[in-house]
């Protein structure tokens, strides 16, 4: 069997609520059978309205929503057959955990011994076998997720959408489930659309990432892409750390460009710099940049040492750097381990491949 | 490890045990003088009189008290055949004693109630005894049996016996329109004569269907209280309070405006050209009146529980309802409304007991089908002032409104009610 790889498509989709604001602008998407996605952004950027739109809770202004080659903009919620896990997970507290995942099944008219089947393997999928006659009070939060992850999957829906499913999780707990979704995903290899505001979440679940920003996605690509090769300022301050200098681009050629500081040039990737004389952000991650670079690299400055925060397996550093002050350095924690003082100069260096010359913030 | 506990002791050398208790002991006294007031109100307006009521509605030591040797003679009497000797004896010194202190009138009162045609066969006693007619040292059985034929028929004997005992069920089975009869068996009242049965199942009826409109009405409104933005839902809540801040007395006499025949409502229908206007529709002084006013008036009972309740309830839970393949009813049935069960069962409850116990409104619109029990026991009050009678009604009602809690306790559990 071929996968889809527009199972679903979101086909120059606007949305307003209020006819003056477009909370979703053009928007463009498709999602391939079998697919893992986040969307992820900020709070207000529309992500959480593109999910609704896909459930059938909110329908699109403009445009369409396909469902494996079929409009669904005009089916209501309950034909779509869409599954959903709800950020307070939404478990019926009137019924235990069987009454709950068999719900789906029962408004489906399923057989008595085929409902007793699949709930039983749903449970066990969440390992949450014995669990039946509890009442979703006498779970913790953790439990509760998972049975609401359950009841989401018992139908075999086409997709599953969550909606910032481990919000209300402590950290710990978060993490644990974050790869029991995965894995879930892997096993089964149900679409499934997944809507969050942490990014480290969004990283380490997700076979692409789709970044929202006032109602637009900024970028869809893959983890490690979106991380080693935003291509904007703002996917590039989003995911993960960032250090920026603003600056004019004074030359450029091919992919390489200079960047004209106030008193001094880097080199850095011209991304989306196209000319002379154009303002731009320079990116680059903390970890890229080394003290005291003992290989050549093509930008070595240096700096002096503003503060020291000791992580554990990693050091910060913050550095005044270029005149910039807020320069942070990820220095891993080993025996060999330069003495970093307060007030003291070092060198930094960087490749120039690591920095990329993004839009002017 | 030894299983011996060292005691804790405090600085002052006292076991810490014992402090503690005693702390304790202080804040538990000042907890219960805190409350104490309320007790108190409590227990002197309503344990106490509830109490004074019962013993008003079955007491019946008056008359026990009026005819001691009467009764002392009695308990050898069979009850069969007229009485002995020693029976007319003894009520001849008590009615003795009662035209000394002039209290005879009384019972003549009472014993008429017993029995019609008493009244004027002790009054006519009465004058015998004044006139010195009755000899003392004669047979005082044959002599009072000349008085008037009835002291002649055993059935007055037996009912003078039948108020013997100091408490009486009397009043409540009048309640029901039953009485004792002349063998003290239980009989009912002649069909034409039942007057109460009437009023308990009207005022059963009236405050069920109540109950059910403001059900009817109160759920949507509470339904969009509670999902309504802030901003309207409290416009709309204001709306629903706003009767609340109204006396009672002027929102009927407003029905009364809307509802009659020359009123609002009529002459809005004839406008319209819903109805003629030689035929207007009554929609006072009978059920109609008494039902509009009355949910009126007691649908803020309802709204507010459901609406409490409801607010508690994520609108997530209808959302995921449906986008697991409910329809919107079936998300409606099977998952909001069994949530709402709890403020349900409470608006219910407040409103079909409040509606049983409802007199103002139903006695100025609801005209000759206005009168219910709670009028009947305010006229026994206020008119004829037989306050045990008006006691024990009250009492009845009291108890029916008990049964009904415990029917609900069993159906949906006294712990699922949710006032807010």
């Amino acid at each position: 069997m071929s996968k889809n790889p527009e199972f679903v498509k979101f086909d120059k989709v606007d949305k307003s609520y209020d006819g003056k604001v477009l909370v979703v602008k053009d928007l463009q998407l498709d999602i391939a059978e079998g697919e893992f996605i986040t969307m992820l952004g900020p709070s207000g950027s529309g992500k959480t309205t593109c999910l609704m739109m896909l459930a059938g809770f909110e329908t699109p202004t403009h445009g369409e929503i396909l469902l494996d080659g079929n409009i669904i903009s005009n089916i209501p919620p309950h034909k779509r057959g869409i599954g959903m896990v709800f950020q307070n997970y939404a478990l019926f507290p009137h019924m235990t955990v069987y009454e709950n995942l068999a719900f789906p099944l029962r408004v489906r008219k399923v057989e008595k011994d085929e409902i007793d089947k699949k709930v039983d393997k749903a449970l066990s999928m969440v390992s949450l076998s014995g669990f039946e006659t509890r009442m979703p009070a006498q779970l913790s939060g953790g439990q509760q997720q998972r049975v609401a992850v359950a009841r989401a999957l018992v139908f075999d829906p086409a997709v599953v959408l969550m909606d910032e499913p481990l919000g209300a999780l402590d950290k710990n707990l978060r993490e644990s489930m974050q790869y029991e979704i995965k894995h879930i995903h892997e096993s089964i290899g149900v679409t499934v659309v997944y809507v969050t505001h942490d990014q480290s979440e969004a990283l380490t679940m997700s076979n692409r990432i789709a970044v929202f920003n006032d109602g637009k996605v900024q970028q869809l690509s893959s983890p490690a892409e979106l991380y080693e090769k935003p291509v904007n300022s703002f996917v590039a301050e989003f995911i993960g750390e960032n250090n920026t200098f603003n600056g004019e681009v004074s030359d450029i050629s091919g992919d390489k460009c200079k960047v004209k500081l106030s008193n001094a040039e880097i080199l850095s990737n011209a991304i989306s710099v196209k000319s002379k004389g154009e303002k731009t952000t320079v990116s680059l991650r903390p970890e890229r940049a080394l003290i005291e670079p003992s290989e050549k690299m093509d930008n070595i400055f240096s700096g002096k040492i503003e503060e020291v925060i000791y992580h554990g397996d990693h050091t910060r550093v913050r550095v005044n750097l270029l005149s910039n002050p807020e320069f942070i350095l990820k220095v891993p924690n080993s025996t060999s381990n330069l003495e970093l003082k307060l007030g003291q100069e070092i060198k930094i260096g960087w490749n120039s491949y690591d920095a990329r010359a993004l839009d002017p913030k | 490890m030894s299983s011996e506990t060292k005691q804790i002791l405090t600085t002052d050398g006292i076991p810490l045990e014992v402090s503690l208790k005693k702390a304790e002991k202080k804040n538990k006294i000042k907890a219960f003088l805190l409350v104490a007031p309320l007790l108190l109100f409590l227990f002197i307006t309503y344990v106490f009189p509830i109490g004074e009521m019962f013993t008003r509605s079955v007491d019946d030591k008056m008359i026990t008290n009026m005819l001691p040797k009467t009764f002392k003679a009695m308990e050898k009497w069979d009850g069969k055949e007229l009485p002995p000797e020693d029976v007319f004896t003894g009520f001849y010194l008590d009615y003795k004693v009662l035209i000394e202190n002039q209290t005879q009138g009384k019972l003549g009162q009472r014993l008429n109630k017993e029995k019609n045609g008493f009244n004027s066969i002790t009054k006519k006693l009465m004058r015998q005894i004044k006139r010195n007619k009755i000899d003392e040292s004669q047979s005082i059985k044959e002599q009072i049996m000349k008085v008037h034929k009835r002291w002649r028929d055993v059935e007055y004997w037996q009912a003078i016996k039948r108020t013997a005992p100091p408490y009486t069920m009397a009043k409540y089975l009048k309640g029901m329109d039953m009485y004792f009869a002349a063998d003290g068996s239980i009989a009912q009242v002649d069909e034409d004569r039942r007057i109460h049965r009437i009023l308990w199942l009207r005022t059963l009826e009236i405050a069920l269907f109540v109950t059910v409109f403001c059900f009817l009405m109160g759920y949507p409104i509470a339904h969009l209280l509670a999902t309504l933005p802030m901003k309207y839902s409290n416009l709309l809540m204001i709306c629903v309070l706003l009767p609340f801040w109204t006396s009672l007395l002027v929102r009927t006499a407003s029905w009364m405006i809307l509802l009659q025949q020359q009123g609002v409502v009529n002459d809005f229908f004839v406008m319209i050209g819903l109805v003629g206007d030689d035929n207007r529709p009554e929609m006072m002084y009978n059920k109609v009146g008494t039902y509009v006013a009355m949910t009126q008036i007691l649908l803020p009972f309802m709204v507010l529980p459901l609406y409490s309740v409801m607010k508690t309830i994520s609108p997530s839970l209808m959302r995921a309802g449906k986008s697991l393949g409910g329809t919107p009813f079936v998300a409606f049935w099977k998952v909001y409304f069994p949530l709402t069960i709890p403020g349900i069962g409470a608006g219910c409850l407040l409103v079909f007991i409040l509606a049983i116990g409802y007199y103002i409104t139903p006695a100025l619109v609801g005209g000759a089908s206005g009168t219910l029990i709670s009028n009947q026991i305010a006229y026994h009050m206020k008119t004829t002032l037989d306050w045990s009678f008006a006691s024990a009604m009250g009492l009845m009602l009291l108890s029916g409104v008990l049964v009904i809690y415990w029917i609900y306790n069993k159906l949906v559990g006294v712990d699922n009610i949710k006032l807010g």
